[in-house]
């Protein structure tokens, strides 16, 4: 009997990933009770820093693994690091917030690390059934962290609604994926697109339909238009800390999936999924940004903002270019910044049982906390799309990669998309500066960790915008073997 | 191309049309007779007594839901323990990793509590 080779540096990230995890859950059974456990976030922050150096040393290796299942490529990589920044930030966050709102369990950081562990293992299959447990381990901590606030109802409703709709949508996914077996009958990405290639099967009706399913199953992942309708009520609900991280983590790990399989796989069917993209990704920007504008839950706002955001990701890869790849990747970067800063600003703003996440709570803090209403700008302009920050080159990558593939309907659809979102971005900046505060908000406490998190965003967002090129070369040189 | 679709567009469509058409048929040449019995919620079985709405000890959920789990654990060491020989070393350490995991989850429910019956 043959047995695989086994080079554990390769799943070395992982490891440490899982070990930690491991490590937060026995550390916190072993606890005395009823003694406040932010140590057991510390230990997880140093998990993730462990990880992240040991990622580091894998860049240009682009090695694959375990009989091929797992690739430590470039794109592996650079979505690896993504997901790595978001847990050390969504971590960072946590160590204020889950104490304050009394979720004082070692299950939410261990499940954060778990849920972390199945994001890298997403961006890193090359194998289907890896892709689909990378999902599922993913999937399933997200689905009890987001009911975490045991004892308010939001977060219940939040943490059921997404776990009925999520299996239901994993079953498509899954479909899609039996269905491709059937008609190629392999799970290696690279050799479902040679046998189609050979075959030359681009009117297999099983394949077809394993097209459409795989796209309902990733699209409900990203939230594009029309699986969208978990996004708002899942991310108001859930506690805030765990919805940064959602939308920003679980979009990553979901786009790094849908471009490995649809490029790598499925390249044959470009002209088909190309019209598909094309309407989902109008659909969801419109949609999105519309639906933004007459929230008046912060929360809410930006969940619809991260609908909007996904359908300008989708554009890029409707374009499907090398610039538009590039871009998406750079975009997840950005995003992750700027989307995980402004959660930070929406946790400083709230105390324990008084979350203020009304848009109207805003009124006013410009001269009350001039630097959280400062940091709370720069991320709301840099998700509209304003130089000199990383939002900016972000969407102007993912516009360009759309004009260069000669979409110049999808790229005037996406620019005025992005005139409108600015208007509820900036509703809560003219809020913070040029209203009179409605009711007093006092008692804030700035706690040490958040604050370092909202430090490393804004440094994270004004890098990217200012100094582009060295990600975006990052980037370019990372999906050399997608495409 | 998208014009591929047609047949599952044709067959959405004919599914459809006959689910409506059964319906609307029924609706349409069927007699209808209520009595008072046969508008009731639920036509046939005995009268609920009580709330339906108990509640129900979870301790049961529990203990049921770490056996799947930990019987699932025995399934996988049948088919190692047939080609113990010919994995040698590499299926031991292997197995050891995964019962590993398997132990720390037990450690974990034994002092979350989870298998105490009061």
């Amino acid at each position: 009997m043959k047995l695989p080779d086994i080079d554990l540096y390769l799943i070395a990230p992982e490891i440490i990933i899982t070990v930690f995890g491991f490590l937060v859950l026995l550390v916190d059974v072993f606890a005395p009770k009823g003694e406040k456990k932010g140590y057991l976030g510390v230990l997880s922050l140093l998990g993730v820093a462990i990880a992240f150096f040991y990622t580091l040393p894998l860049v240009g290796t682009g090695k694959t693994g375990f009989v091929e299942m797992f690739a430590a490529d470039g794109f592996a990589i650079f979505f690896k690091i993504t997901i790595l920044i978001i847990a050390f930030l969504t971590l960072l966050i946590s160590i204020g917030y889950a104490p304050r709102e009394g979720i004082g369990f070692g299950e939410y950081y261990a499940l954060i690390l778990f849920a972390t562990f199945g994001m890298m293992l997403m961006a890193a299959g090359t194998h289907l059934i890896i892709i689909f447990l990378g999902l599922e381990t993913m999937s399933i901590s997200i689905y009890v962290l987001a009911g975490m606030l045991r004892g308010d109802q939001k977060s219940v409703e939040s943490a059921f609604k997404y776990f009925l709709l999520g299996a239901f949508a994993t079953g498509f996914l899954l479909y899609g994926i039996a269905f491709l077996y059937g008609a190629t009958g392999s799970l290696y990405l690279k050799n479902i697109a040679s046998y189609i290639g050979s075959k030359n099967l681009l009117n297999h009706p099983m394949l077809l339909m394993s097209l459409a399913f795989l796209t309902i199953g990733f699209g409900f992942k990203i939230a594009s238009v029309p699986f969208h309708m978990w996004t708002p009520d899942v991310y108001e609900g859930a506690p805030t800390s765990v919805t940064a991280f959602m939308a920003t983590g679980v979009k990553a790990a979901g786009f790094s999936a849908l471009l490995r399989v649809f490029f790598t796989a499925l390249p044959a069917f470009q002209p088909d999924w190309t019209s598909i993209m094309w309407l989902i990704a109008v659909a969801t920007m419109t949609f999105g940004n519309i639906i933004a504008i007459s929230q008046n839950n912060i929360k809410r706002m930006l969940a619809y903002s991260s609908i909007a955001h996904a359908g300008y990701i989708l554009v890029a890869f409707v374009a499907g270019n090398k610039l538009g790849t590039s871009g998406i990747l750079f975009y997840l970067m950005a995003y992750a910044f700027m989307n995980l800063g402004a959660f930070t600003c929406v946790i400083l703003l709230g105390k324990k049982g008084e979350e203020n996440t009304l848009i109207t709570d805003y009124a006013g803090l410009g001269f009350k906390y001039p630097l959280l209403a400062a940091s709370m700008t720069v991320f709301l302009l840099s998700m509209a799309g304003i130089p000199p920050l990383g939002g900016f080159m972000a969407k102007f990558y993912v516009f360009s990669a759309a004009v260069e593939a000669k979409f110049y309907w999808l790229a005037v659809l996406g620019m005025i998309n992005s005139a409108i979102s600015v208007y509820y971005y900036l509703r809560v900046t003219v809020l913070m500066y040029f209203r009179e505060p409605e009711r007093e908000i006092t008692g804030l406490s700035f706690s040490p960790a958040p604050t370092l998190a909202l430090i490393l965003a804004l440094i994270g967002t004004f890098y990217l915008g200012i100094f582009p090129s060295n990600v975006l070369s990052f980037a370019q040189k990372s999906i050399a073997g997608l495409m | 191309m998208l014009i591929d679709y047609l047949p599952i567009l044709f067959y959405v469509a004919i599914a459809i049309f006959f689910a409506c058409f059964a319906i609307l048929a029924s609706h349409l040449l069927g007699q209808r007779k209520p009595t008072r019995l046969k508008e009731a919620p639920y036509e046939c079985g005995m009268n609920t007594y009580g709330s339906s709405f108990r509640r129900v000890p979870i301790k049961y959920y529990i203990i049921a839901m770490l056996f799947l789990l930990f019987d699932i654990e025995v399934v996988f060491l049948y088919p190692w323990a047939v080609i113990f020989k010919e994995l040698k070393m590499f299926g031991f350490i292997s197995m050891a990793i995964f019962l590993a995991i398997l132990i720390i989850a037990y450690i974990y429910i034994w002092k979350k509590g989870a298998l105490e019956w009061e």
